[in-house]
Order: C-alpha cells, then structure tokens, then sequence
C-alpha cells in the first residue's frame, strides 16, 4: 500500500499522522493555524477543551522518552481525552508478532487512537496498516525515519519569530545520519517554501544521498552559518551510532559544536533551535542553549499545542464513519 | 440594548462576540455603547457538539477574551439565534475562563428552531422561517448584508 495515501482518508482529511511526506502545504498550514487557537487553552483559568471528550488515546512508547511522551499526554487531557501510558522495553519483545499482538489487545480495550514511538523505522506505518479502521495513529518518532510531530513543533516555532517561510535560510547541524528530526524538518521546510536548507556536519554523519532531498550540504561549520536566520541543532546520537563515526566528543564540539564565535557569522536576529534533550558542550555551549537567540523552552511549550492540533484533526468524523461500516 | 443594561444596574460590561457574524455585530454594537472594557471574539470550534459527526473545523480561530472576566457582566453578542447550540458551546467556553457575576444575549436576528432551551435578552429583528431556510450575516466587517437562501437536500 502507498504509504502517502494511508494518512488521508478519500476527502483528503487526515487520518493518521505518520510522516510529512505526502502532506502538502495547505494541510500543514492549517495544522499550525489550529496550535496557534490551542495555545490559548493552556493561558486560561480551565486549560482544557472538551472536543475529544469520551474518547481513549494511548500513549505507546517502545523506546525511552520523556518530554515527547509528557507532551502527547498533556495534550490529550487537554483535548479532554482519556490517556493511557503504556511503556514497552523493545528488547523484551519479538518485534512483528509482539507488536501486533500487543495492537489486538488494546483495539479490544476500544481505544481510539495510539500514539507510537519505536525505535524501529517504519514501525507506525506497520501499525496504521495493521490496525482497526476506527483506530488513529499518530507516529511519536519512529527509528531514524520520521518525527513529524517535533518537527512541526519547529515549524511552529519558526513562525513565531519570523514573518514568513518564502526568503529564509535554515541549517540543521549535527548528527543527519541518524537523525529522524532532521529528516522531518527537511520535508517540512521545503513543504513550507523556504528559500534555502543547508545540513552541516561531518562526512561520516550525511546520508550521502542528503543533497537529493534538495538541501545544500557543508563540511565546514563556520562557512555554512552564514547569514543564516534559522539554526537547528542536532543531539549527538550516542545510542543510535554504531562503530567509530566520531574521534571524540571534544573534537567534534571544536568542529561542529555551536559557540559564540561561530555563532557571529550567522545573521544578526538568528533563532537557535534545538529538539533536545540537548548535549551541553557537545553539540551545543551553555550560553548559547541559555542565551537569548535560544528559543528552546518555547519549543517545548509548543510541543502540546501542536500536538494537540494533530491530534483533533486526526481524530475526526472518518471515525464514526467507518467505525459504522464495521457494524 | 441600553435599556438592559440600566434594568439591571449593569456599568461596565465586557463585550463578547461569537465569530464570524457576532464579532461584526458586536463591533458595531462596542462602538455605538462607547464601552471601555476591549471586545472579546469567540470560535467555538472546540466546543461544539457535532464534534464526533463533521469533525473539525480547520479554519478555526483563536477565542480572545478581554482579561480577566471573573465577576464581571458579560454581553454575549450573535448574529442569528436559530438552535441555540451555538450559544450553548460560547456559554460553556466562556465559563472555562473564569466565572462571570451575569451573561446577557444579544443578537440582530432571533428566528424560529430554537432545540435547546436558549432565549435572547435583547433582539434586533425576528423572522418566522421555514425549516428550508437559512439567514447570514455575510460582507462583514465593514458593510454587512442579510442573505436568505433556500437550503437544498444534501446541502
């Protein structure tokens, strides 16, 4: 089955949130249309809204995760939804029929949607296949695949700062090679039209086939910040790295970590991001994670709000619909 | 409206409208009662009960209220009071920001199909209308217009 076409139902409206692939510019704007109206909800003196009231939501994390997973569960309450945490060590299970065991069980506990993180790539498209017609999923990060939520977060938070998407200029440094932030951040800011994608890092940390993805590659920190308006960072991957892709930690933070000075050569109102949990003196140096060009608290503060427009648009009348063709 | 207001002993109230047709009206009606207090606009996108029938609305807008709303007279404003659904989800959504002393409804049109139990406290106009009729508010902000259409099957 194509996996674009499994996210939307026949209308076009989203039904599963699995990648950014295959989702075009109109959708994505009104998602981040809708965080804005939800990122009210949390300011007032009752920070919920009772839309997704009644329904069951299911937090299924088969890999480590705290802020990801506390942001998906704060969104659902917000929603109004029941939430349900259920955290499966990977290694405990046999992978393909676990899992799918494991997605017979709580369809029998009538939940409406799962919210997956897997350490394997592909893992949410195996399940959006697999699972009951009623059922939603949302992909919370899925091996070195996609990130589509986090990296809509960025979008989001990119907006807040900057007028528009049209004339900027963004790099994502770091870890590319393992990193399925960066790939969704790459889809994402090329849906959106921004003018220029540049992914710095060390050779041993590209996909060799990034510059297909339409971003300009650089091997040189300095030489890539220039000018740039928009600096993501990437965490430094230690458990995803396998054999010596690195001489050390303190050479790479000499070469690719972001100080002050490097900093300089990047435009004057740079925002610097980061999806955290961030490697302080790694990839990134305090007083630049601290400082204030750093916008990464705000990006886990949109966190919820995001997720929670992912959510109410994924959760929708296909539900009832097909829900009804099953009876 | 200004009648209501002295009834019941109201000085200072805050101005809400339901968007998109009540935010016009209340526009029009903030400027000609000259009130202080800033208007506030609501969508109640997140409070409506078909929610689980037609899904979300994708172009939903984010509610503003005018501070803190706690023990202050609000004005509830619309443009067509037809069900009163939509005035049952702007009360429940104005009560998730605090606790109003009272709610007053105004709206320019009251028309017959009322499904819930929902009366306006000042109205502008009344129009008797077959259950194949349908009236909005339309051209707004600047020059609002009525439009009464005929509602086909299926539409």
């Amino acid at each position: 089955m194509n996996k674009e076409n499994l996210q939307l139902d026949r209308q076009g409206n989203l039904r599963h949130f699995l990648t950014i692939e295959g989702l075009n510019r109109v959708l994505l704007t009104e998602i981040l249309d809708m965080a804005e109206s939800f990122s009210g909800v949390s300011e007032r003196t009752v920070k919920k809204v009772p839309l997704l009231r009644g329904k069951t939501i299911v937090n299924l994390f088969f890999e480590a995760s705290t802020r990801t997973r506390t942001t998906f569960e704060l969104a659902a309450k917000r929603l109004s939804a029941d939430v349900l945490n259920i955290n499966i060590p990977a290694s405990a299970t046999s992978k393909g029929e676990t899992l799918l065991d494991t997605l017979r069980n709580l369809e029998a506990m009538h939940c409406d949607m799962f919210v997956i993180r897997h350490p394997n790539s592909g893992a949410a498209h195996f399940i959006a296949r697999h699972a009951a017609s009623h059922i939603s999923i949302i992909n919370a990060g899925d091996g070195r695949h996609a990130h589509p939520t986090q990296a809509l977060l960025d979008m989001f938070t990119i907006r807040r700062c900057k007028p528009s998407f049209h004339n900027l200029c963004v790099a994502i440094v770091g870890d590319m090679m393992h990193s399925r932030v960066a790939r969704s951040q790459i889809h994402a800011l090329s849906t959106l039209g921004v003018r220029e994608i540049r992914a710095i890092a060390p050779r041993t940390l590209i996909p060799a086939a990034a510059e297909t993805l339409g971003v300009h590659v650089y091997h040189d920190l300095r030489e890539g910040l220039r000018d740039v308006e928009v600096v993501i960072m990437l965490r430094l991957q230690h458990e995803r790295m396998r054999g010596a892709s690195l001489p050390s930690e303190h050479e790479y933070f000499q070469l690719f970590g972001l100080t002050e000075d490097k900093l300089a050569l990047a435009h004057p109102e740079v925002i610097i991001m980061h999806p955290g949990p961030i490697n302080r003196g790694v990839e990134i140096d305090s007083t630049i994670a601290d400082g204030p060009r750093s916008v990464i608290l705000q990006q886990v503060a949109h966190g919820t709000a995001v997720r929670m427009a992912v959510m109410a648009r994924a959760i929708g009348p296909h539900a009832v619909e097909s829900g009804a063709g099953d009876r | 409206m200004r009648a209501k207001l002295d009834e019941r002993h109201i000085g200072n109230p805050v101005m809400v409208g339901i968007h998109t047709g009540g935010a016009w009206v209340a526009e029009r009606l903030h400027r000609l009662l000259a009130l202080t207090a800033p208007l506030g606009v609501l969508d109640i996108s997140f409070y409506r009960d078909d929610f689980t029938r037609i899904g979300i609305n994708p172009q939903v807008k984010p509610s503003q209220m005018p501070g803190d709303i706690d023990d202050r007279h609000v004005i509830l404003v619309d443009d067509v009071l037809y069900t009163g659904r939509t005035i049952r989800a702007a009360l429940n959504e104005i009560f998730d920001y605090g606790r109003p002393a009272s709610v007053i409804l105004a709206v320019l049109i009251d028309r017959n199909g009322r499904e819930l139990p929902i009366q306006a406290d000042v109205t502008a106009h009344h129009f008797e209308l077959g259950p194949q009729q349908q009236i909005k508010l339309q051209d707004g902000p600047d020059s609002l217009q009525l439009v009464l259409s005929e509602i086909t099957d299926g539409g």
